[in-house]
């Protein structure tokens, strides 16, 4: 958040409709995305009640759990959802090509995407892959094979969408306040109808009006929780009457109208998205999406057990730092690639941009460490910006991304940065390689490429401190038999 | 001069009052600028009636699968003189208790009033602290809680147990704990919740008498099975006695009310009810949402008066100083005059007014 977002909320509130955040869309749209807009049973950690899913706006697949108590029909709703998931992810995953590099390695040629409504989506994915993964096949409480294979990949699924900018999973809420602002809270924006009309409001309502439309708690929520007024008035006599006759046409129905609101309204946000334009950020962040794809489907063919219920201290390390890097990388780009994001970054002081007044282009000094002389040219630009970064600070500039900079002196309204890189090898310059006089330039101290990683300790080594070297993890007879009540 | 039970008596009228409950404390510490919402619980007004009056939709329902799956779990947890809690306390704890005395302080002998009631509680948790060495598991005990110069009495929801003269609130909720990890916002919600039992139960028996550690009891994986552990609310217990210091005494906030408000909900018509809550100063901020029943009524106020609260803490931070929509967006136009403890903010938001219409063009 910066000053800048909440100026911008305050002038959407005005307004009275929401502002654009973005000039180009920083997530990756596949072709055909899968909406999974799942429901469960209140007071029930993974009790699926219901889903809308499928790749066509006109035709969702409408999946119930007539009686959520009960464990078969969950499991039977799992084989279901498997029965339209695994298809999608086995389809795209098996195409794969072979990136030529040092180490060659698999990619596929696409990559599956599942959108969700909201962060609470993704976290009942999450619970449901927990509690589907380590099922048998065989022996007492056998499922259905689909079952403990959907369990991985919504597990897969969901630990991927914690990355920053990997849009292999994604909750609806969260891109659209990526793109845009509105004139409500943060808490407000999580509710998607209500976010869906402050930024495209039906013909003739402002945002507000229509948000307050949505508000209205007849209106259905996106779940994955029902409304208890809903719960009270038709789910609990539906459920009796399935109970009762064994038909399970009163469940589907009500839960038809719960969830095909929420669905329309995913594929008009998805329209929203596909209007903007990709940033070249989405598209290299979509092709690691791609790499780690084709890895778990290795994983998986090669026979590699379901991702433990806890991460080794190793793994929890080496997964932190990966996170760490994974949003840094993902914030620079951002702002690289868009300048309406990087003027979040102006308002608040780590990034300033103007107008080059003077450049040193003769400059040669020794430098620390050095033995020769070697270009150093300056470069003075003028700014009104409230810059706050400080003498000696790395910047980087994201018309020259794989330039580094430094910043060498500052004065009320100009910033001088000594260009370090990126020069040639001659005695001066090459041409064209220092930005000249009267040239609009953006300096930032945000930087897109991936930091250097921590070494970390191999499992094996596993220092005492953090409880030894770990045993390997085996799912056992216990894993598969939990109990499900 | 009044005192102030009985102006809160007449405000509330003849409408039956009702009780606290350490969800609606926690909630009303979290907000302790609200004038509002601390006239309406110290008189123990009926908020969602007060709602439903005005046309607002009831949102604070549970759902009866909720309701249900609570109530299933409670009664395991409880069974067969709560077996299973004895069985937990044993293995977390380390206790050497073969078995415990059980009382349930629900029923007081007849439909008493609070204040029978809450002696009847006070009278037995005495004793059970007097008779150390047996263990004691007290059922639904009525607390007792001072809320700014009123006093309140929390719903009986909750479980003390004894040993050897210690007291500890033990919270029973049908969560679940997934491989060791729970929600951390329902964890966070349950260790203020109990933070209220424990506070109000110190003021019963005394403070070194009853442990920061409460015991949680949940559901473990997706099974029935219970499961337990501590969890130290000191933390919670500090804001808590911070935040009920810092509660603005009642009867400051009644002198600045108008002198025959009433909030009779059976006897005013809805116009009468919602001009008298207005006559009331509120201070509503996003986080209301989720835990006051009137929020959207003040919501509605605030967004109509153009508060800048209404858009969230950090947008009320950012803005520091600036109270509406319309002064901050005057204030940042080049030209429009600004007051000198503006000047500042003005020149920052007049800068990123033009870089958003740059970026953007």
């Amino acid at each position: 958040m910066s000053l800048l977002h909440s100026y911008v909320k305050v002038r959407a509130r005005e307004r009275g409709r929401a502002l654009p955040r973005a000039t180009v869309r920083h997530v990756h749209l596949a072709e055909a995305p899968m909406v999974f807009v799942p429901l469960r049973l209140a007071g029930e950690a993974a009790a699926p009640l219901g889903a809308m899913v499928g790749t066509d706006p006109a035709r969702p697949t409408l999946l119930v759990v007539p009686q959520p108590r009960n464990r078969d029909l969950r499991f039977q709703f799992l084989a279901d959802l498997g029965a339209v998931l695994l298809p999608y992810v086995d389809r795209i995953s098996r195409q794969v090509e072979t990136v030529e590099a040092k180490t060659p390695f698999e990619r596929c040629l696409d990559a599956p995407q599942i959108v969700v409504p909201s962060p609470g989506g993704v976290e009942f994915t999450a619970k449901l892959g927990r509690s589907s993964r380590f099922r048998r096949t065989t022996g007492p409480y056998a499922v259905d094979p689909a079952v403990p294979m959907l369990g991985r990949w919504l597990t897969f699924l969901a630990e991927q969408s914690e990355f920053a900018g990997s849009s292999l999973m994604v909750a609806m809420t969260d891109l659209l306040t990526a793109h845009w602002v509105t004139g409500q809270s943060a808490a407000e924006d999580g509710d998607l109808a209500a976010l869906l009309g402050w930024i495209d409001p039906p013909e003739g309502l402002t945002g507000p009006e229509a948000a307050a439309l949505a508000d209205d708690p007849l209106n259905p929520p996106a779940g994955p929780d029902t409304h208890p007024e809903f719960d009270r008035q038709e789910l609990q006599k539906a459920i009796e009457h399935y109970d009762a006759t064994g038909s399970t046409g009163q469940v589907e129905e009500a839960l038809h109208g719960q969830l095909r609101p929420t669905w329309d309204r995913m594929w008009q946000a998805i329209g929203l998205l596909a209007a903007l334009k990709e940033s070249p950020g989405a598209t290299a962040r979509w092709e690691r999406d791609r790499v780690h794809v084709a890895l778990h489907r290795a994983w998986i063919d090669g026979g590699g057990l379901p991702q433990g219920k806890r991460d080794s201290a190793v793994a929890a390390a080496k997964r932190l730092a990966r996170l760490e890097a994974a949003q840094q990388s993902f914030e620079a780009t951002r702002a690289f690639d868009d300048p309406l994001v990087m003027a979040e970054y102006r308002a608040d002081g780590v990034a300033f941009a103007g107008e080059v007044v003077a450049v040193d282009l003769t400059r040669r000094i020794v430098p620390p460490g050095g033995k020769r002389e070697v270009p150093r040219p300056l470069v003075t630009i003028e700014t009104s910006d409230p810059v706050r970064l400080s003498k000696g600070k790395k910047v980087r500039s994201p018309s020259r991304p794989r330039q580094s900079a430094t910043i060498t002196s500052l004065s009320d309204r100009t910033v001088t940065v000594q260009i370090d890189d990126g020069m040639g090898r001659g005695a001066q310059p090459a041409e064209g390689s220092v930005p000249g006089v009267g040239t609009v330039i953006c300096y930032t101290e945000l930087d897109p490429g991936e930091s250097r990683r921590a070494p970390l300790p191999p499992r094996e080594e596993t220092p005492w401190t953090h409880g030894g070297p770990p045993p390997e993890y085996v799912p056992t007879d216990d894993d598969a038999a939990e109990p499900w009540a | 001069m009044t005192r102030p039970e009985s102006r809160l008596d007449a405000i509330r009228g003849n409408t039956p009052g009702q009780d606290h409950n350490a969800r609606s404390i926690a909630a009303l510490a979290a907000n302790p600028a609200c004038d509002r919402r601390a006239i309406l619980d110290a008189a123990a007004i009926d908020k969602p009636r007060l709602m439903r009056r005005l046309r607002f939709d009831d949102r604070w329902g549970q759902s009866p699968f909720a309701i249900q799956r609570n109530q299933q779990f409670t009664d395991l947890v409880k069974a067969n003189g709560a077996a299973h809690l004895l069985r937990l306390l044993r293995t977390l704890l380390d206790l050497p208790i073969e078995e415990a005395g059980y009382v349930n302080l629900e029923d007081a002998g007849g439909n008493e009033g609070h204040a029978a009631r809450h002696g009847h509680t006070r009278r037995i948790i005495r004793q059970t602290a007097e008779g150390r060495g047996r263990a004691t598991i007290l059922d639904r005990p009525l607390l007792r809680l001072d809320v700014a110069g009123a006093q309140v009495y929390l719903e009986p929801d909750v479980i003390a147990f004894q040993l050897g003269g210690m007291f500890h609130i033990v919270a029973i909720k049908s969560f679940a704990i997934v491989d060791d990890q729970a929600d951390t916002p329902k964890v966070s919600a349950a260790a203020r919740e109990a933070a209220v039992y424990v506070h109000a139960l110190r003021d019963l028996v005394g403070r070194d008498l009853v442990s920061h550690d409460v015991i949680l009891v949940c559901p473990r994986d997706f099974t029935n099975e219970p499961t337990a552990t501590t969890v130290d609310v000191r933390h919670q217990l500090v804001t808590l006695a911070r935040q009920l210091s810092r509660l603005t005494r009642i009867d400051a906030i009644l002198d600045r009310l108008p002198e025959n408000l009433s909030l009779d909900l059976d006897a005013l018509s809805p116009a009468q009810i919602e001009a008298a809550v207005a006559a009331i100063p509120a201070r509503y901020a996003p986080q209301c949402l989720s835990a006051c029943e009137l929020s959207h009524l003040c919501r509605r106020e605030a967004h109509d008066l153009g508060h800048l609260d209404a858009l969230g803490r950090v947008v009320r931070d950012d803005l520091g100083g600036i109270e509406s929509v319309q002064t901050a967006l005057r204030v940042a136009t080049p030209g429009e005059p600004v007051a000198d403890d503006q000047a500042e903010i003005a020149e920052r938001l007049r800068h990123v007014a033009r870089l958003y219409d740059e970026a953007v063009a």
